[in-house]
């Protein structure tokens, strides 16, 4: 695997998460990179999605976490002084577990961040970008007729597929997905994944799925989460075919979970 | 594991070519630097309004307060008085066995008069309150030795020269003040009497007694009638209830009279318990059941609400020994639920004591010189009271009227903290 | 003996009742064995209990109403009533003077010849109060050797007492009809009768309010013109009082659930419900007493004409803060029903708070807070004392704030103060004001409660 061909987009070195007094993150140090689609997996519980959002400090939001360790985007400290969130977020995008577009039209949830962040210098201009995200997240031939169709009115799939638009739209470049497809059917799922595949290569794209199946599929590099510790990552086959830790066999063979 | 299996990294989609954000120029900078600027101000926006209000009901208690704690003080003159050359016509020998009696016919206002102006000059007794006789009566009855010396007694000053002596009165009266201070005469004592007194036409003897007894016997009548119908509405609607119609008609009846304007509930009292049944106007009696009407449908909504927290595996488990569906609700429902129904009750009980309009419909407004002595007899109520003083020419009722606000607040802070606390207390998660 | 005491007989021969009943069902069941009988002591005691009082607490209500009847039969009886007068009004005068003494409600007599009657009212109550209670008593005890009778092992007691208790409890939940039937009632009938009187589209729409020149006998046209009044409900409580409490409101809620810490929530939102707990006659006063003053110098300064001591501005800007409150919780409420999910998506988009707020939190919640909005309005024009102590009794039609203008609860509490004649237009004229005030907060009570609805299903 060319693992070391590309420079890490992100980089996390012995990450510490609490909230309030309990620890729910230990030690955790991981690469992410521009090329790779990286999955998170574990049993539910284990930190994963935690993780997840310490990336693009989503935590900060939670009154009680506190997050100790060094997380990088492009080398710069994402917790430092100098690094201001909304950038930072402009630039991790992240999508939920649950599809949830405002209750605003198609084009009003994906012209949302652009228009926040300024980054359409007109109508004609956000009109483009609106066309260029839906296109991407494969929802444009689907939509384009009903561009003023409250979000909320489109199927689930469709959904998860609008807020990937509306990350996409605000260019970002890493887009964190936290288990994109639970909520869904398998039909919207198989598009998802195909939409990832996709959008790898523009985008480091990290996933956190508890359907190991998923993870094969969508995953170039795969870390297993116990227990708030990152068991072991690796090339996805190899975490599948040939797991060095005990509990990572344990946990893909299917003892629990 | 799926057929379609791991895809090769060799298989990357090919860049699409884009120019990423410039997220550190100088003109992203300065947006963002704006963006921060206006989320400050939003914030302030916020606590400034959260601000604005509790401002507001610091303003209004302060002025309350201001205004209403100088009606629990009176301004009070030291009176000598010379009895033995008093015009006082007395039998000392009747005084003994039957003061009270003897006094109530004697010329007690003739000898404040006479000694006012003796000792203060020609309009000496113009300073003088009404309350002045009351204190000589007290003191000879007290002493009744006194009406062979010369003595001195504290009496309350008039109206106009209490507001003088507090703030400002009258240029008259400023000088009035400033003559018995130099001769020493003005102190300033607590007016307790304002608790035990009731309406009257002089600002320095009027109290809230007979207005607190309306209120008191007022609620009285409206918690005997709406507690219990409302907490029986309450358990029938939400243990017994089939779902038709007619439930539904209690249900809207119950959710609109919670929101109809108070006076209608008066219009109501005026037109049924009045003009229909003839029950005597101005009474607590039908003050009490008008707002007994107005309180019920709050007290069904709490009590709902409280029976509904109580989880559905209580009952299963009282069902399950065999009980009654009456004994169930009755044994097991209702006691559980009582911390939230009483709390929602002295809620809608605190709502009725300060309500003032339907009262004023069904004339609970009367002038009320003692207090009544029954649910039938004319009276009135704290907040009516307030009203009534608040629309009287005399300054001296200005602070009696804010003493008598504050008597209220008082009242309506008590019962609330008592809801909260037993909302706290009792406050389960099942 | 009076009402009270044969009521409070009644009751103990009821408890009386219960102890016995009881005794003898615990007697009984230690005879035959617990699983012999069908209900507990206790049950059969209530159940003779229940016999024993309700058949003469029936009785004696009926009583009381038939009593003054009889009693007034009896007297007219008397060969002292042959001498009164003949037409029904004087002579019904008479009758209630001599009642008034009997009774002793009344101590001296302004007509002599009431006081010939008084001891033949003094006889006849008392002979049928006497009569009264003996029958009761006799129903008492009626009842309860007849329920007393039936303690068997074998009687279901218990089902029979808990049909009472249902009955008892269907019976209270149907007050809250009733009540509303009465207060449609006698606002239909009455305003039906102002109607007769008054020519309805006159009413609502016509421009001059002045009941005072009908009482005066100039007629009742061109008296009732209500809209004067409608604008000012309108002016004070739609418009004035919201200006304040809507932005005040939301922004409250805003901060207290978006920035806050919960420490500082919690003691900042009691305070919230402190102002709202505040009797509506203190707000008047205040207004009445220190914003009413303050405001007209002020308008005096700057040189506004019109400036009356009694405002629209004054009344509706203290009633806003009165609303404040309710805004708020109302906000508060459909801002915390906005799933935070949605609050995640614009964070996590890099949107700062006041971004997410202003353009995710508060679109979303907007029915919710129209709602609440609808029914802050219909409690604000349904607020009587603030405007009455503050707005004034001017039916003016006027744009300007510092002016005195006139609600319509305003002039219910002012056409049924004081001495009244009930069938005068004037005084039915509040009954005609009641009807358009209940149906409008009706209508926009029901209206809010629908919109709050759909949103909340929107999000569930």
């Amino acid at each position: 695997m060319a693992e070391s061909d590309t420079i890490p987009k992100m980089s996390a070195r012995g990450v510490n998460v609490f909230y309030g007094e309990k620890q729910a993150i230990q030690d955790v140090s991981i690469d992410v990179d521009l090329d790779n689609v990286t999955a998170f997996i574990g049993p539910s519980g284990c930190g994963k999605s935690t993780f997840l959002r310490t990336l693009n400090r989503m935590n900060d939001t939670v009154a009680s976490a506190r997050v100790e360790g060094k997380i990088t985007l492009d080398g710069e400290d994402i917790y430092g002084a100098n690094m201001d969130v909304v950038q930072l977020r402009a630039r991790v995008g992240m999508v939920f577990q649950k599809p949830n577009p405002f209750p605003k039209t198609i084009y009003e949830n994906v012209a949302y961040g652009p228009r926040i962040h300024g980054l359409a210098s007109g109508k004609a201009d956000l009109d483009q970008i609106v066309e260029k995200s839906l296109r991407r997240a494969g929802l444009w031939d689907e939509v384009k007729d009903r561009l003023n169709d409250s979000g909320t009115a489109l199927s689930g799939g469709q959904q998860q597929r609008l807020c990937i638009a509306r990350a996409i739209a605000v260019d970002p470049e890493v887009i964190l997905m936290d288990e994109p497809c639970s909520a869904l059917d398998p039909i919207a799922t198989a598009k998802i994944e195909e939409l990832i595949l996709e959008l790898r290569g523009n985008y480091a794209i990290v996933i956190v799925t508890h359907n190991m199946q998923q993870a094969a599929r969508v995953s170039q590099r795969t870390a297993f989460f116990h227990l708030g510790r990152m068991v072991e990552q690796g090339p996805t086959t190899e975490i599948f075919t040939n797991p060095r830790e005990e509990r990572t066999k344990d946990y893909i063979t299917g003892r629990y979970g | 594991m799926s057929s379609r299996a791991i895809p090769e990294v060799e298989t990357v989609a090919p860049r699409v070519a884009r120019t990423p954000t410039d997220w550190k120029g100088d003109a992203m900078r300065r947006r963002i630097a704006g963006r921060y600027g206006a989320e400050r101000r939003f914030r302030l926006l916020g606590l400034a309004a959260v601000a604005l209000s509790g401002g507001f009901l610091l303003f209004l208690l302060i002025t309350m307060m201001a205004n209403g704690l100088r009606g629990f003080t009176q301004t009070q003159i030291a009176l000598p008085i010379d009895f033995p050359s008093s015009p006082l016509v007395i039998d000392p020998a009747s005084l003994k066995t039957n003061p009270e009696q003897v006094l109530a016919g004697a010329n007690l206002p003739q000898v404040i008069d006479h000694a006012a102006v003796a000792a203060f000059g020609k309009d000496g007794g113009r300073f003088m309150s009404a309350g002045a006789v009351t204190a000589l009566r007290q003191a000879i009855i007290d002493d009744p030795d006194i009406l062979t010396r010369k003595a001195t007694i504290t009496v309350p000053a008039s109206e106009g020269v209490d507001l003088a002596a507090k703030s400002n009165g009258s240029p008259a009266d400023e000088a009035a003040v400033a003559r018995l201070k130099q001769a020493g005469a003005l102190s300033t004592g607590a007016n307790l009497s304002f608790l035990t007194l009731s309406d009257g036409t002089d600002p320095t003897v009027v109290g809230v007694w007979g207005a607190l007894k309306g209120s008191l016997l007022t609620m009285g009548i409206t918690l005997l009638l709406s507690f219990p119908i409302g907490v029986f509405s309450a358990l029938y609607l939400e243990e017994y209830a089939p779902r038709n119609r007619w439930t539904d008609l209690i249900e809207v009846s119950i959710n609109n009279l919670a929101a109809v304007p108070s006076i209608i509930f008066g219009l109501l009292g005026l037109a049924i318990f009045l003009n229909v049944a003839h029950l005597p106007r101005s009474a607590p009696l039908v003050g009490g059941m008008t707002l007994a009407l107005m309180t019920m449908p709050v007290i069904v909504i709490a009590g709902r609400n409280a029976i509904k927290a109580v989880p559905p595996s209580i009952r299963d488990a009282a069902r399950g020994i065999g009980a009654s569906p009456v004994q169930v609700v009755f044994h097991h429902v209702l006691p559980l639920a009582l911390p939230g129904i009483l709390t929602g009750t002295i809620i809608g009980m605190a709502r009725a004591l300060g309500e003032t309009a339907p009262l004023l419909m069904i004339g609970m407004r009367a002038f009320v010189a003692s207090p009544p002595g029954g649910i039938t007899d004319p009276a009135t109520v704290l907040p009516v009271q307030i009203f009534l003083w608040s629309d009287e020419v005399g300054k001296g009722f200005i602070e009696k009227t804010s003493a008598a606000i504050i008597v209220l607040l008082i009242f309506l802070l008590t019962m609330n903290s008592i809801a909260i606390y037993l909302r706290n207390k009792f406050e389960k998660k099942w | 003996m009076t009402g009270l005491m044969i009521v409070l007989i009644i009751l103990a021969l009821g408890a009386i009742g219960w102890i016995v009943a009881r005794a003898r069902a615990t007697r009984l069941q230690i005879e035959v064995g617990r699983l012999a009988t069908n209900s507990r002591p206790t049950q059969h005691g209530w159940y003779v209990a229940l016999w024993t009082t309700l058949p003469a607490l029936a009785f004696l209500a009926v009583w009381a109403n038939v009593m003054p009847g009889l009693v007034h039969g009896t007297v007219m009886a008397t060969p002292a009533a042959r001498s009164l007068p003949a037409d029904d009004f004087s002579r019904n005068a008479v009758l209630a003077e001599a009642q008034a003494i009997a009774s002793g409600a009344q101590a001296g007599a302004f007509n002599p010849q009431s006081l010939t009657l008084v001891d033949s009212f003094r006889a006849a109550t008392s002979r049928y109060s006497a009569i009264g209670a003996i029958l009761a008593a006799i129903l008492a005890f009626a009842g309860g050797a007849y329920a007393f009778s039936r303690v068997r092992p074998a009687f279901t007691a218990r089902s029979r007492v808990e049909r009472v208790v249902m009955w008892t409890l269907l019976g209270a939940s149907l007050i809250a009809i009733i009540t509303t039937a009465g207060i449609v009632a006698s606002l239909l009938l009455e305003s039906l009768r102002f109607f007769s009187m008054v020519n309805p589209l006159d009413f609502l729409f016509g421009l001059k309010w002045s009941p005072q020149s009908a009482a005066l006998g100039y007629g009742n046209e061109n008296a009732f013109g209500a809209v004067p009044l409608f604008w000012g409900t309108v002016f004070i409580g739609a418009i004035i009082a919201m200006i304040v409490a809507i932005p005040l409101g939301l922004m409250s809620a805003i901060y207290l659930t978006q920035y806050a810490r919960p420490e500082t929530r919690k003691w900042m939102k009691p305070i919230l419900e402190v102002l709202a707990g505040v009797p509506t006659v203190v707000y008047g006063y205040f207004a009445a007493l220190t914003v009413a003053p303050a405001l007209r110098s002020f308008a005096s300064t700057v040189g506004i004409p019109g400036a009356s001591s009694e405002s629209a501005l004054a009344a509706g800007l203290v009633m806003g803060v009165m609303i404040i409150p309710f805004v708020s919780s109302m906000a508060d409420d459909s801002i915390a029903a906005v799933p935070q999910a949605m609050r995640d998506g614009s964070l996590a988009m890099g949107a700062t708070t006041s971004e997410t707020i202003r353009k995710v939190l508060i679109p979303a919640a907007l029915p919710g807070v129209v709602g609440g909005v609808l029914l802050a309005v219909s409690r604000a024009i349904g607020e009587t004392m603030i405007v009455v102590m503050a707005a004034g009794l001017a039916a003016n039609l006027t744009l300007n704030p510092f002016a005195s203008v006139t609600t319509v609860t305003t002039q219910m509490v002012q056409l049924l103060t004081g001495d009244q004649e009930f069938d005068s237009a004037k005084t039915l004229a509040a009954f005609a004001l009641g009807l358009v005030l209940f149906v409008v907060t009706l209508l926009l009570n029901i209206v809010a409660l629908r919109v709050v609805k759909k949103y909340r299903e929107a999000y569930e």
